[in-house]
């Protein structure tokens, strides 16, 4: 707490600081200037202050807590999803069957939660991938550079509408303007499997085609940002010297910007991928539930991991069937984290994205 | 440009540099037009989005009871009442959520900057708040399900929700107050370290306060964005037409919880409630983000 009278001392009072160490290290004659944050703690200082301590402590403790949760929620939904597996009377990973209404007699699997959540999550990154892609190219190469901050904001909105409003949209009004289109592809296209009449009521829009799109909407914010982040740091001199060789814009683009941003690329879209998997509300109030299994159809409903949880978490009671539906989100955790490492991992490898 | 012989300006060797090619100049025009038509087509739903949401929310919103009366002892065709109760909820939630989640989520951020250097520790931690950024809201409010009912036998609350949504906001806060720390310069923390000064207190009262602004502003973003959440509230909170002021029991509504309770409510009534619920809800956001602005701009450090 006297720190405030050392700042005071007058410059050129020969104190250096090394006094207020242990005054019988050998390196006293150095100015007490501390490591830089990069270099690691030396032993060359020997005191240190007990607010120094405290407060790296803290510091570090909270460290820690962020890797404890991570393993605390794997562990809490293991613990709780393991009775309930015991229990289940079908195979956990190959059945289509969703029973849990009666505790003592559980029927689930999770095929056909993994397969409509893949499907849906799929075509939202099949939708959102090229257009971000061209949205983080017009940001950064192509938008009037004072309007490019702008536009940006405006893309960053997207995010920023709640996703219960994107769902209630999609529900009642992008699902009615939808529907012309759909009956459209199923009368004309229904002989292939993806545009067949699915086990939902096309009019009422809560098919997968619906969530998809809406997904796709919920997740170009994200792609958008990340790879623009990425394209923005094509260095100039590529930049330049392919314009020196009378290249176009569009040429420029694809021989420096595209080349360089690839793996950011790439990597956002992962990041996309791992929240359109686990985009919870928007999805469970679009897409209607089905009584048969899911067929492939972009016309089908059903339920994702999510929305599955969502829609039976206000009725958990018995901790059985919870453990059902804990199972079914542990699943989801796990998939969404293999997806997201995977997506760090692209980037790490990549120092000049630094 | 001159095609006849006599032309006195016509140059003597052929031009050093060609026109660009029919062709290439049509790929040029057409990825022009495809690029800033992704920007169109990403700004239409956005445009769609608020539209629908004004239009059919802004008369509802218009009513000087529903900003303070709730929707206790009306029935779900009856018309009128109110939102209070939910926006209580929601900005409560909110706030609770961002009292814990800020210390957390600036300690693991001086952590990253200031102390962890390129310890594995460090690294994990990198990696994990990456995670979390990715983790769902359903699996959060699932695992405090767990933790908090399941094992604490607690009951659904909304300090329960608050929870939850402090694993969605801690990496947020983590992140923008990294990239803030970071871009805070090394001769600052060098000067006060010159003086004497610990470090703990060069971070406090230094860095700190010179990425206060940039930090401020994340914070608010983040609150922002929680409070738009749903899955959590659905899992672990109850609704209840009627005001409930106790955070600690019984049910709670929130914006997002109204909206899905209302959802299959076919009425008139339940249309405006849900509408205007909505607007509601962007409303509260639209105001975190002009105040994460207006913060910004106040308390952005001198630069000259």
């Amino acid at each position: 707490m006297n720190d405030p009278v050392v700042a005071k001392r007058p410059a050129g009072s020969g104190y250096t600081g090394a006094e207020r160490g242990v005054a019988a290290a050998p390196t006293a004659t150095e100015a007490p200037i501390p490591p830089t944050p990069e270099a690691p703690e030396t032993e060359t200082r020997v005191h240190v202050r007990p607010g120094d301590r405290i407060f790296r402590g803290m510091a570090t403790g909270s460290g820690v807590f962020i890797v404890a949760i991570i393993g605390a929620i794997g562990l809490f939904l293991i613990l709780q999803a393991i009775p309930s597996l015991g229990l289940d009377n079908v195979n956990f990973l190959t059945s289509r069957e969703w029973t849990t209404t009666d505790p003592s007699n559980l029927r689930f699997g999770i095929l056909d939660l993994l397969l409509v959540t893949v499907v849906v999550a799929l075509l939202a990154l099949l939708i959102a991938m090229p257009i971000s892609m061209g949205i983080a190219l017009f940001l950064t190469q192509y938008a009037p550079r004072h309007l490019s901050r702008p536009f940006a904001y405006v893309v960053d909105l997207l995010a920023a509408v709640p996703s219960i409003v994107f769902g209630l949209w999609g529900l009642f009004v992008l699902g009615p303007v939808l529907y012309p289109f759909s009956s459209w592809l199923i009368d004309n296209l229904g002989w292939i499997p993806i545009f067949a009449k699915g086990n939902v009521n096309v009019q009422l829009g809560g098919t997968v085609f619906t969530a998809g799109i809406v997904v796709a909407v919920m997740i170009l914010p994200i792609i958008t940002a990340v790879s623009r982040e990425v394209f923005e740091r094509t260095p100039t001199m590529h930049i330049e010297g392919a314009i020196a060789l009378g290249a176009t814009k569009w040429e420029v683009v694809r021989t420096t910007v595209l080349p360089f941003g690839k793996a950011g690329y790439i990597s956002a879209s992962m990041l996309g991928l791992g929240r359109a998997l686990g985009e919870t509300i928007a999805v469970a109030v679009i897409l209607s539930t089905a009584s048969s299994s899911f067929g492939f159809s972009l016309f089908d409903g059903g339920s994702t991991f999510a929305s599955k949880i969502a829609l039976a978490a206000p009725e958990f009671n018995d901790p059985r069937s919870a453990g059902a539906y804990i199972a079914a989100g542990l699943v989801l955790f796990v998939l969404t984290f293999v997806v997201n490492a995977m997506a760090r991992s692209i980037v790490a490898g990549h120092k000049e994205y630094e | 440009m001159s095609t006849l012989s006599a032309d006195p300006q016509r140059l003597a060797t052929p031009p050093t540099f060609q026109a660009v090619s029919a062709a290439r100049r049509f790929k040029n025009g057409l990825a022009t037009a495809l690029v800033w038509g992704a920007f169109l087509v990403a700004i239409i739903p956005l445009v769609w989005v608020l539209y629908t949401v004004v239009q059919r929310g802004f008369p509802v919103v218009l009513h000087a009871d529903w900003w303070q009366k709730s929707l206790s002892g009306l029935l779900s065709r009856q018309q009128g009442g109110g939102a209070y109760h939910a926006i209580y909820g929601t900005v409560v939630q909110g706030l609770v959520c961002g009292v814990i989640s800020v210390p957390i989520g600036i300690m693991v951020a001086i952590y990253l900057v200031e102390y962890g250097g390129r310890s594995k520790l460090s690294r994990a931690t990198t990696f994990m708040v990456d995670i979390l950024t990715g983790v769902p809201s359903i699996v959060a409010a699932l695992f405090v399900y767990t933790v908090w009912i399941t094992y604490f036998g607690l009951g659904r609350s909304a300090l329960a929700v608050s929870l939850a949504l402090v694993l969605l906001m801690v990496p947020v806060v983590v992140r923008t107050t990294e990239e803030m720390l970071k871009i805070v310069p090394d001769e600052l923390r060098e000067a006060s370290y010159a003086l004497g000064i610990p470090k703990w207190k060069t971070i406090v009262k230094i860095v700190i306060p010179t990425a206060l602004s940039g930090i401020l502003t994340g914070i608010m973003l983040a609150l922002a964005r929680v409070m738009g959440e749903t899955a959590p509230v659905l899992v672990l909170a109850a609704y209840a037409p009627y005001i409930n002021f106790n955070l600690f029991q019984g049910p709670m509504a929130s914006l997002p919880l109204l909206m899905v309770n209302e959802r299959n409510n076919p009425t008139q009534a339940g249309f405006e409630r849900i509408w205007g619920a909505a607007i509601t809800l962007v409303l509260i956001i639209t105001l975190f983000n002009l105040l994460a602005t207006v913060i910004s701009r106040a308390l952005a450090p001198k630069t000259k």
